[in-house]
């Protein structure tokens, strides 16, 4: 490498790290803003009034629902590892397919949850079949 | 560099005297909190403060049992403000709340009252389902109550240091902050804490015990304060 574009070589090297998106953490940001008021920060939900997201069944049996259900939110009763809650789950149609990957994968990947994660392509699928 | 190192024990001295001479930190009593009133003696004698206690109210709880200032005298209490349906703040506040109840679960010296800011929705039914959902079967211990009257509802809430207003944009209509209010047993607040706050939760369980112990010495008649 001739010496001259040493200097750029280093330039280029300082610039990269602007070049990658600070989203690594955007699902743990999103699950802090938007859930962990009434599902705890661990998951763990309150009682028998918010149901937990920890080791919750629901997650794997209704994993192609998921996206619509944080998008349109809950006012049904749902059952969760056989307890059954009536609390209303407010929407969250500001949330992007690519925030609500990202917020899935957290919560799917967190306290014990242990799905395979999901690509935002997948997302988008299942958030096209809302009703 | 080595003259610097001679200064350490110096330093380290200085750090420790000072930690020996400062006075140790008792917590002796509570602040208390709100407005006071100071009222001149007929006989001249030093004046009197009168502080502010929580005003008269009349609340139905989730047994359908009326809950009156008078329920709660000589005894102290912790209030909060929430309602049921609440997608913000409430279920973090009420599960501050309920870590500090799991310490005093059956010390009757101590109670606990959740007023709803939501009467039109929170009939004595719905209080009864939160209420055991939330795992509390002793109404006695933990009312969950309602005034019957939002406005009323709002104006008792700011005098318990709870703030409350309608608020389209807010998670369920309505915004309020999460105070925990510690009431004396006679119904003077003596401690406001963040229910959001961990620190601030921890320091309500550390005074809870102060505030008995005070209570305990009135009514035993050692107290001359």
């Amino acid at each position: 490498m001739p010496r001259r574009s040493l200097p750029f070589a280093v330039l280029a090297l300082l610039a990269l790290p602007g070049c990658f998106s600070n989203n690594r953490h955007q699902g743990e940001r999103l699950y802090v803003q938007h859930c962990a008021s009434c599902h705890g920060d661990q998951g763990q939900g309150l009682e028998r009034l918010i149901p937990p997201l920890a080791g919750s069944d629901y997650l794997t049996d209704h994993r192609g629902e998921l996206p619509c259900l944080l998008r349109n939110g809950q006012n049904a009763v749902i059952v969760v590892n056989g307890i059954g809650y009536h609390n209303v789950m407010p929407s969250n149609k500001g949330l992007s397919p690519a925030q609500l990957t990202n917020l899935l994968n957290y919560i799917e990947s967190h306290w014990g949850n242990e799905a395979a994660p999901r690509t935002i392509h997948d997302v988008e699928k299942q958030l096209e079949g809302c009703r | 560099m080595f003259k610097r190192l001679f200064l350490l024990p110096a330093l380290a001295a200085t750090l420790l005297t000072t930690a020996c001479t400062e006075p140790p930190k008792t917590a002796a009593t509570l602040p208390i909190l709100g407005e006071r009133d100071v009222r001149p003696r007929a006989d001249g004698g030093p004046a009197d403060t009168i502080y502010q206690a929580v005003p008269t109210y009349q609340l139905v709880d989730q047994a359908g049992q009326p809950v009156t200032n008078q329920t709660f005298a000589g005894r102290a209490y912790v209030t909060d403000f929430f309602f049921a349906t609440c997608p913000g703040i409430c279920p973090k506040l009420q599960s501050a709340l309920l870590t500090v109840y799991k310490k005093f679960p059956t010390d009757p010296r101590i109670s606990f009252l959740s007023i709803t800011i939501d009467p039109e929705h929170d009939s004595t039914a719905v209080l009864k389902d939160y209420a055991e959902r939330l795992g509390i079967s002793d109404a006695a211990r933990w009312h969950f109550a309602s005034l019957g009257d939002r406005a009323k509802s709002f104006e008792l809430a700011n005098h318990l240091l709870t703030g409350v207003v309608p608020d389209s944009l807010a998670p369920g209509g309505l915004a309020h902050n999460g105070v925990l209010a510690l009431v004396d047993d006679q119904g003077r607040i003596r401690g406001a804490y963040d229910g959001l706050n961990a620190e601030q939760v921890a320091n309500l369980q550390r005074d809870i015990p102060i505030l008995l112990a005070e209570i305990d010495g009135r009514k035993k008649g050692v107290a001359k304060q």
